[in-house]
């Protein structure tokens, strides 16, 4: 599937819910359902600084494809980052570089996306960026 | 007796409502809400008299200078200083801890030791370490037990004739914990070292006598106190602020200038340089008279007892660490057992509620306790139970959400 089309699904699949106590609900059980990155790969090397909950981003090609891992200490933060990770990652470098997160603030979380809020992932989506315009790059 | 619900009408941003909710708003430690006759002295001052000060003969910039040095001395008296001109307005706490660490770069020399507490908040501890490497005086820390009191027998045992400078809040930003600055300030002196408090957390609940204290420095914001932001105090005895050398140059702050020399103007204009936040410090001297009126025993009295009843209820919810015990402002710093701070805050923010989240400026701290935070719920005179209550409900809500 491509970018827009999960993002789309995504959407779809948050417009049933309600209010926001379902959509916090659903994104706990994200949060909960699984460790999305290796332990070795909780360093330091791959953490994102000045966050109130920690992130942890790494990314590496399989075939063409980007595959992203990460985690959170904290656990709506992980479940966000679950949806971010099902959103861009197995997707060409090229395809994550032109995607936007319009679709963020369609399923009623922009306020994490807001700079001020300190948990990560503003930095946490310009990582993944920039892990697509550094593979992108070397492909090229 | 506070009459809260009267109060409460002072306050117009209590009326608000966030995430559909009515505002229930916590984080009086981060700063504090205005009442409207703050707000009213801030729209008169634009609307009637706003000029700039001890610089024209018209009459608007005397009003305006009147109304200023009238605040100074408000202050003045709150604190209990000897002299307005001891009062030095600034743009808060912060600068007011730089004037005075920039101030010693002169005094200080290498072998020179600085005492700072563990509990400080660390945007302060920075200038103690700019002044330690600018002129190799080093820099110890009085260390803290698990309760959050500071260890005062070690702090003894630091102090010698090569201690220059204490510096220690009055209160802990992130835990509330009151220290006991008498014993610190009376210790320093025994060794002839200079003391500098910061008041910013004790400030809106405790009213500092600096004179009795009889500490040579104090400081404090408006803005954590019911008056407006960016305006603060530095309290300094006299003969300490006659040996500080000036901290910027500008205008106001000199007597006499010519390209060969200048001289400087005595206190307190030597310490404020350039036109100076008029209109803040004006509020700020209208935020003490509210405070005053209300009276700083009533408000004590009362955020103690907000105190006891939300640690009570907290302590109830099961699986709850409150960090900080013993004398402590209307401060709850906490964590449920196995779940992120930084969750929690983000559930009760969904119910209209405000606390704070995170390290608090207090690494130290949270190193210590091996914590990345907690949630700060920090409480003022216009607080209720009932607030207390909801957020006591929205405490458990999270709590089932999240484990
Ligand atoms: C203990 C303490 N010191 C200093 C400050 C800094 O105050 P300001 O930002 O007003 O300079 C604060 C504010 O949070 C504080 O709590």
């Amino acid at each position: 599937m491509t970018i827009q089309e999960i993002q789309d699904e995504i959407v779809d699949e948050f417009s049933m819910f309600d209010d926001w106590m379902q959509r916090y609900e659903y994104m706990i059980d994200l949060g909960k359902s699984l460790p999305l990155i290796d332990e070795s790969l909780k360093k330091e090397e791959n953490l994102i600084k000045g966050c109130q909950s920690k992130v942890w981003v790494h990314g590496e090609m399989e075939d063409d494809k980007l595959v992203f891992t990460a985690d959170s200490d904290a656990i709506i933060t992980k479940g966000i980052i679950a949806i971010l990770i099902r959103v861009f990652s197995n997707q060409q470098p090229a395809a994550i570089i032109d995607a936007n997160t319009d679709f963020i603030d369609e399923i009623g979380l922009k306020e994490h996306l807001s700079p001020t809020r300190a948990n990560g992932l503003v930095s946490m989506i310009k990582q993944l960026k920039l892990y697509a315009i550094a593979y992108q790059t070397h492909l090229n | 007796m506070l009459d809260i619900q009267q109060i409460r009408k002072d306050f117009p941003i209590l009326n608000r409502e966030v995430n559909g909710k009515p505002l229930i708003y916590f984080d009086n430690a981060a700063t504090s809400q205005t009442p409207q006759q703050v707000i009213d002295c801030i729209t008169d001052y634009y609307t009637i008299y706003n000029a700039n000060i001890h610089r024209g003969v018209h009459t608007l910039s005397q009003e305006a200078t009147d109304a200023y040095e009238e605040a100074r001395i408000k202050i003045q008296k709150h604190f209990n200083a000897a002299k307005p001109y001891e009062m030095i307005l600034t743009s808060g706490t912060t600068d007011s801890i730089n004037l005075v660490a920039n101030g010693f770069a002169s005094l200080l020399k290498k072998g020179d030791e600085i005492i700072v507490s563990a509990l400080e908040h660390h945007s302060n501890i920075v200038p103690w370490q700019m002044l330690c490497e600018h002129t190799g005086a080093s820099l110890k820390v009085i260390p803290m037990f698990e309760s959050g009191q500071l260890d005062m027998e070690a702090y003894t045992s630091l102090l010698n004739e090569n201690t220059k400078l204490v510096f220690c809040n009055h209160v802990s930003n992130a835990l509330g914990v009151i220290n006991p600055i008498e014993f610190i300030i009376e210790k320093a002196h025994e060794v002839n070292a200079v003391v500098l408090i910061d008041g910013a957390q004790a400030s809106p609940h405790i009213k500092a006598d600096v004179q009795a204290l009889n500490v040579d420095f104090y400081v404090a914001s408006a803005h954590k106190i019911c008056g407006p932001t960016g305006v603060g105090l530095l309290y300094g005895k006299e003969s300490w602020l006659n040996k500080l050398p000036p901290y910027r140059g500008g205008g106001e702050m000199i007597d006499q200038v010519t390209f060969e020399k200048t001289t400087y103007a005595g206190l307190p204009h030597k310490f404020e340089a350039g036109t100076p936040n008029i209109c803040g410090v004006i509020a700020f001297g209208a935020a003490l008279d509210y405070m005053n009126n209300l009276g700083f025993e009533a408000i004590a009295s009362y955020e103690n007892e907000l105190l006891e009843y939300a640690t009570e209820k907290l302590l109830a919810i099961g699986d709850v660490i409150i960090y900080g015990s013993g004398a402590k402002t209307a401060v709850i710093s906490f964590n449920i057992e196995n779940i992120h701070p930084y969750d929690i805050g983000t559930i009760v923010d969904k119910l209209g509620i405000a606390v704070r989240t995170g390290h608090h400026c207090a690494q130290p701290i949270m190193d210590f306790y091996k914590i990345p935070g907690t949630v700060r719920a920090s409480f003022s005179f216009y607080n209720t139970k009932e607030e207390i209550d909801t957020f006591i409900e929205a405490v458990k809500k999270a709590k089932m959400m999240l484990s």
